[in-house]
């Protein structure tokens, strides 16, 4: 079921965030990049919104602990089922990131190896968690390639990413992320370098992973439109913090004039306008 | 203001030869702003690149303003024609400062007061002269964007050639950059031509749009006439009923 707060006898939520701090240092210089933030996470879909700079992303690595070493990551409690994820070694680390949390990120022109055919990259993300052979991990993956749509598996397995269609390129990012079977996928902006009805496919491919398989998901977005009708829960970010955390369904009655900015600013289909209210922002939203 | 007909093009030779478009015609009058439509690949900005003189083997005849384009991209041309890319963190040169990007064209149609243009024209998109001397690495995307509109305006054209101009950036900062460009287009009177894959920015600023798929234009139509449903072809109305409902059922 998708519930924020999990039943008492249902034990503790997938992850707890509380109070997360991430701060950019460079010298005697800070630069807060996350101010508090707090959420809890169970098999649900998680949004989280925001313009770019807003530290949506940041979060989202923070969690893998993907971020350079002057990033420096303070919370007073980041727990993922039995992990303590702040404290975790690099040894352990390793072995969550890709197994039990993985992450899709924005651009697959970019993110996947130029030069390693597609289906072996598939291949290998299912190898370095799990002893076997070559040739069961091809198998792994040609499933997977299947599973995520892809028609004539075989073929596409030998291609290399720039020989793929974008779409196709997500779908091979989703497949490589699902292979391991994770308990928790990050989704950075999974879709806003697709096609309308290519975003489509994608976002019902998804969809359809995480209630078979009953993952959770954050979900990294910038379009709350498209977040709107995606997902359970959505986190609305400014600058660092969580300005305002609502049901999807209650987005209409979101309270915050950054929420309500952010909807008024997309162009509308079936109300035109002849000017687009543009965002106005109170220095009070830093602090509030 | 903007004339194509029969557009062909093609890539490669003999066996591997392909053709990305088939006959595609186009009027755009004076102060319209026309929408280019269509799922990636459809060749949209194959057109616009054609138009802008970055394809020069195309077949068939292009007109701006009632003259037609050669072959070739010459002074005369670029004062007529410009345009705007998609990527502001790919289209600026990283290591010129928005002073240099804005004077290059001056430079080279060797028109004058070419300080006072640059202020000028900063002023006009929403920046002010102390940007001048900056790198576009000291700029957000919306920043960088409208530096590449004022390079585009800074020659005066009738006509401009945009290439998704907002697909690049947040919504916030979008809607901004869609409110400037109405602006511009309202003040000197200029037509556009205007690719995206977005329904709501078509809706939002175009008048007339036209639906291309695998390299041929489908259908044309206004504005109205597509956001009531009205479109002839399913085609259309399938892209409009996704960008109107974008939940992962429909897709199914």
């Amino acid at each position: 079921m998708t519930c924020s707060i999990p039943a008492v006898s249902n034990a503790s939520p997938l992850l707890d965030v509380r109070d997360l701090h991430v701060n950019f240092v460079n010298g005697r210089q800070s630069t807060p990049a996350v101010r508090g933030v707090s959420f809890q996470l169970g098999q649900e879909k998680l949004a989280i919104v925001g313009e770019s700079g807003s530290g949506k992303s940041t979060v989202g690595r923070a969690l893998l602990q993907l971020l350079p070493a002057k990033a420096r990551i303070e919370a007073s409690r980041m727990q993922f089922g039995d992990v303590d994820l702040l404290h975790a070694t690099p040894a352990r680390m390793r072995d969550i990131r890709g197994k039990r949390i993985s992450m899709i990120m924005q651009d697959p022109k970019y993110s996947l190896n130029p030069v390693v055919r597609v289906g072996e990259q598939i291949a290998e993300a299912w190898r370095s968690h799990h002893r076997g052979q070559q040739a069961a991990a091809r198998q792994r993956a040609l499933a997977m390639l299947e599973v995520v749509q892809i028609r004539d598996p075989e073929r596409v397995y030998q291609l290399y990413p720039h020989e793929i269609s974008g779409g196709q390129g997500q779908r091979v990012m989703i497949a490589m992320m699902l292979i391991t079977e994770p308990e928790l996928v990050i989704a950075d902006e999974p879709t806003s370098a697709l096609d309308v009805s290519v975003r489509l496919q994608v976002l019902a491919l998804l969809d359809d992973l995480v209630k078979a398989r009953g993952l959770g998901l954050i979900f990294i977005s910038h379009d709350i439109n498209l977040v709107r009708r995606f997902c359970d829960r959505v986190l609305v970010m400014y600058a660092g913090r969580v300005v305002e955390s609502l049901a999807a369904s209650e987005l209409d009655r979101a309270q915050h004039p950054y929420t309500q900015g952010l909807m008024a600013a997309l162009p509308d289909l079936d109300h035109r306008r002849s000017r687009l209210p543009v965002l106005q922002r109170h220095a009070s939203w830093l602090t509030e | 203001m903007i004339t194509v007909n029969n557009l062909n093009l093609s890539f490669g030779e003999e066996s591997a030869r392909s053709q990305v478009l088939f006959d595609v015609n186009l009027q755009v009058s004076q102060g319209e702003i026309f929408g280019l439509v269509g799922e990636s690949g459809s060749g949209k900005t194959t057109v616009l690149k054609c138009l802008a003189g970055l394809f020069n083997h195309w077949q068939g005849a292009l007109e701006i303003d009632g003259q037609p384009l050669a072959h070739c991209i010459d002074r005369a041309r670029c004062r007529r024609v410009q345009m705007v890319f998609q990527d502001p963190y790919g289209s600026l040169h990283p290591r010129h400062t928005i002073g240099d990007i804005l004077e290059e064209p001056l430079q080279i149609q060797g028109i004058g007061q070419r300080q006072q243009r640059v202020i000028a024209m900063l002023e006009k998109v929403g920046l002010n002269r102390a940007w001048q001397t900056r790198y576009p690495h000291q700029l957000s995307g919306g920043q960088r964007q409208r530096v590449a509109i004022a390079r585009a305006l800074i020659l005066e054209p009738a006509v401009l050639l945009l290439d998704e101009p907002t697909s690049a950036l947040d919504v916030s900062v979008q809607a901004e950059i869609l409110n400037l460009l109405s602006d511009l287009q309202q003040q000197d009177n200029l037509t556009y031509l205007m690719v995206t894959h977005d329904l709501g920015v078509v809706a939002h600023l175009c008048h007339r749009v036209a639906v291309m798929q695998q390299g041929k234009v489908l259908e044309t139509l206004d504005v109205p006439t597509l956001v009531s449903n009205r479109a002839s072809m399913p085609y259309t109305r399938m892209l409009v009923e996704a960008s109107r409902h974008a939940t992962p059922v429909t897709a199914h």
